[in-house]
């Protein structure tokens, strides 16, 4: 009875098994970028940065209506630039990451904005451009699919100078160069991902299957490769019982799935193996010579 | 040379508002009631609508000129049974003395859920009770229209008339047994109540809500065993879970149908009348397949 609860949703409909494919590819790509988000305490430039991505939504929507392929295109540019001038702003000045980022995502959310109300319609941008996990077509799984497939390829390339920059920056400094391009890289990863996340989860929620996930691992790991492999499953077990708990309830698929997700980080935040609030309490001996 | 320019100007400065003191100023809450009033007042008045066409009257907010084209107004017509919920604050902040005008005077609303169904304009018999409230405040407030506004009145709703032995023509042309729809937007419950068909919709009322995956399995499910023969798109909401939908079910996808707002010139419904007429022809062509 269980188990066909759990499993019947997807066997008899199309929409869920895609949902779950849609849902996996997205916490291979966007997961292990929470990862380093997180330990490069950058945690709410996710939040940041979806705001950044309107007025590239906004001029694309501009120059050919309500078509979804210019709208993203417009939405990643706008991201790149964002996040790029950021990046390089702080490499070169005294200006730390936040605060230039702060700054670069009002003003570009300021320029959204006004570039929606002079077109003079009220069609809610986000919500056109942004879909839904249950409605989920070829070119979208697609486009999901590739995202995730580059994630993990650039990751690949860049991860020894990343997790380096993100342990030590100035020990990395002194050996290679490879820290800057790597941190712009990294960037424009966070960008595409996010982009990518909104195609599933909406605005908000694209964040959330990022940031959650990390949040999750760091009570369970000291280490970054077992780190990314936690958030990576928690990510992808959190979408699948957010899936099948909006099938058996009202509640919408997009906050399902990142309420389990939270439910998750509660429980290991008491019972977690590395700093989790039980443990805490009731410490182990330690081992005496 | 200045000089004489300056004389120009001081001319056209008082020349305008003696050329626009001859009409009256009368605002209309969204495009469709703009263009019914329009049809009404002819020459004698200037209409305005606030939500302009292609917007969604429903997540409107309005703008401070707003609040100056309430201020300067004589008349404000507006829908009422809770559509406009951001009409009230806008005329206390604005300041009007504007007389409103509720349109929707005298038809017995139908529920939805537990509130009024605001889209009783979906209907041609309720359109006239829409035309006669305006006349009559038209009449009231510029008494020496009066013939005016009357014939203009008499004339439209003879066209109405002529629309609505127009729409049951096309229904009765349906076989009885096809004449169901899924529509992503519940807006068109006074047109199937008055012409006899179902609208199934997997969204609410408001374009607001999001559908949980067990609603969208439920209408996948209910199309399939019902053999409902169309889903139909609508202007303003997501259309890729309509699309999804159409896909897993197998039945047609009917072309776009136009509630809450007019299109511009050169789209397929910039009257009312039109958009009645697109409408009813996409559904004919989609459910006498």
């Amino acid at each position: 009875m269980l188990a066909g609860a759990l499993i019947a949703p997807f066997t008899e409909f199309e929409f869920m098994r895609r949902a779950l494919a849609a849902i996996i590819a997205l916490s291979l790509g966007g997961a292990p970028i929470g990862v380093f988000l997180m330990l490069r305490r950058m945690s709410l430039v996710g939040d940041a940065m979806a705001h950044a991505i309107l007025p590239g939504a906004a001029i694309g929507f501009l120059l050919s209506g309500l078509n979804l392929f210019a709208m993203t295109t417009g939405g990643l540019i706008a991201g790149f630039l964002v996040a790029i001038l950021a990046g390089v702003v702080t490499r070169s000045t005294g200006l730390k990451e936040d605060a230039s980022l702060a700054t670069f995502y009002l003003a570009s959310l300021a320029l959204g904005v006004t570039i929606v109300s002079i077109k003079g319609t009220n069609i809610d941008l986000l919500h056109v451009l942004f879909g839904d996990v249950l409605a989920m077509d070829d070119q979208t799984l697609l486009l999901v699919a590739i995202n995730a497939t580059i994630t993990l390829l650039v990751l690949a390339v860049i991860y020894r100078p990343l997790v380096i920059e993100s342990v030590d920056p100035v020990f990395l400094s002194t050996v290679s160069r490879a820290g800057g391009p790597a941190h712009l890289a990294f960037l424009a990863l966070v960008v595409v991902n996010l982009v990518s996340g909104f195609q599933a989860l909406g605005t908000l929620l694209a964040v959330g299957l990022m940031i959650l996930p990390a949040g999750i691992a760091r009570f369970w790991s000291r280490d970054i490769t077992p780190m990314i492999c936690i958030a990576v499953l928690s990510a992808i077990v959190s979408g699948y019982a957010g899936l099948v708990l909006s099938f058996e309830t009202r509640i919408p698929s997009g906050p399902a799935i990142i309420l389990v997700a939270a439910l998750v980080y509660a429980a290991s935040l008491l019972f977690g193996t590395v700093g989790g609030v039980v443990w805490q309490l009731f410490p182990r001996r330690h081992l005496e010579a | 040379m200045w000089r004489r320019g300056l004389i120009v100007f001081v001319v056209a400065l008082f020349a305008v508002p003696v050329h626009a003191g001859n009409r009256i100023n009368v605002v209309a809450s969204f495009s469709i009631l703009g263009d019914l009033v329009g049809n009404v007042g002819g020459d004698r008045i200037e209409v305005t609508s606030l939500v302009g066409r292609n917007s969604d009257v429903h997540i409107y907010t309005p703008a401070p000129s707003d609040a100056r084209k309430v201020a300067d107004a004589t008349l404000v017509v507006v829908n009422g049974l809770g559509l406009e919920g951001w009409l009230s604050r806008l005329l206390q902040s604005s300041g009007s003395k504007a007389q409103i005008v509720v349109a929707t005077k005298g038809i017995t609303p139908l529920k939805l859920g537990s509130e009024a169904d605001p889209h009783a304009w979906q209907s041609v018999p309720n359109a006239k009770v829409y035309v006669t409230n305006i006349r009559d405040a038209l009449v009231a407030a510029d008494p020496s229209g009066a013939a005016t506004y009357r014939g203009n009145a008499d004339r439209y709703l003879a066209e109405l008339d002529r629309l609505d032995a127009e729409v049951r023509a096309a229904v009765d042309a349906i076989p009885p047994g096809r004449r169901k729809l899924i529509s992503t937007h519940d807006a068109f419950g006074y047109l199937a109540a008055a012409y006899g068909l179902a609208f199934i919709a997997p969204v609410g009322v408001s374009t607001e809500s999001e559908p949980s995956a067990g609603d969208i399995a439920r209408i996948i499910k209910q199309i399939k065993a019902e053999r409902i023969p169309a889903v139909f798109l609508e202007n303003i909401s997501d259309d890729r879970l309509i699309r999804r939908i159409a896909t897993e079910t197998g039945a047609n996808i009917g072309g776009t149908l136009y509630s809450d707002s007019l299109t511009d010139e050169n789209g397929p419904a910039p009257t009312y009348i039109a958009m009645v007429r697109h409408n009813i022809k996409a559904l004919t062509s989609a459910l006498a397949r």
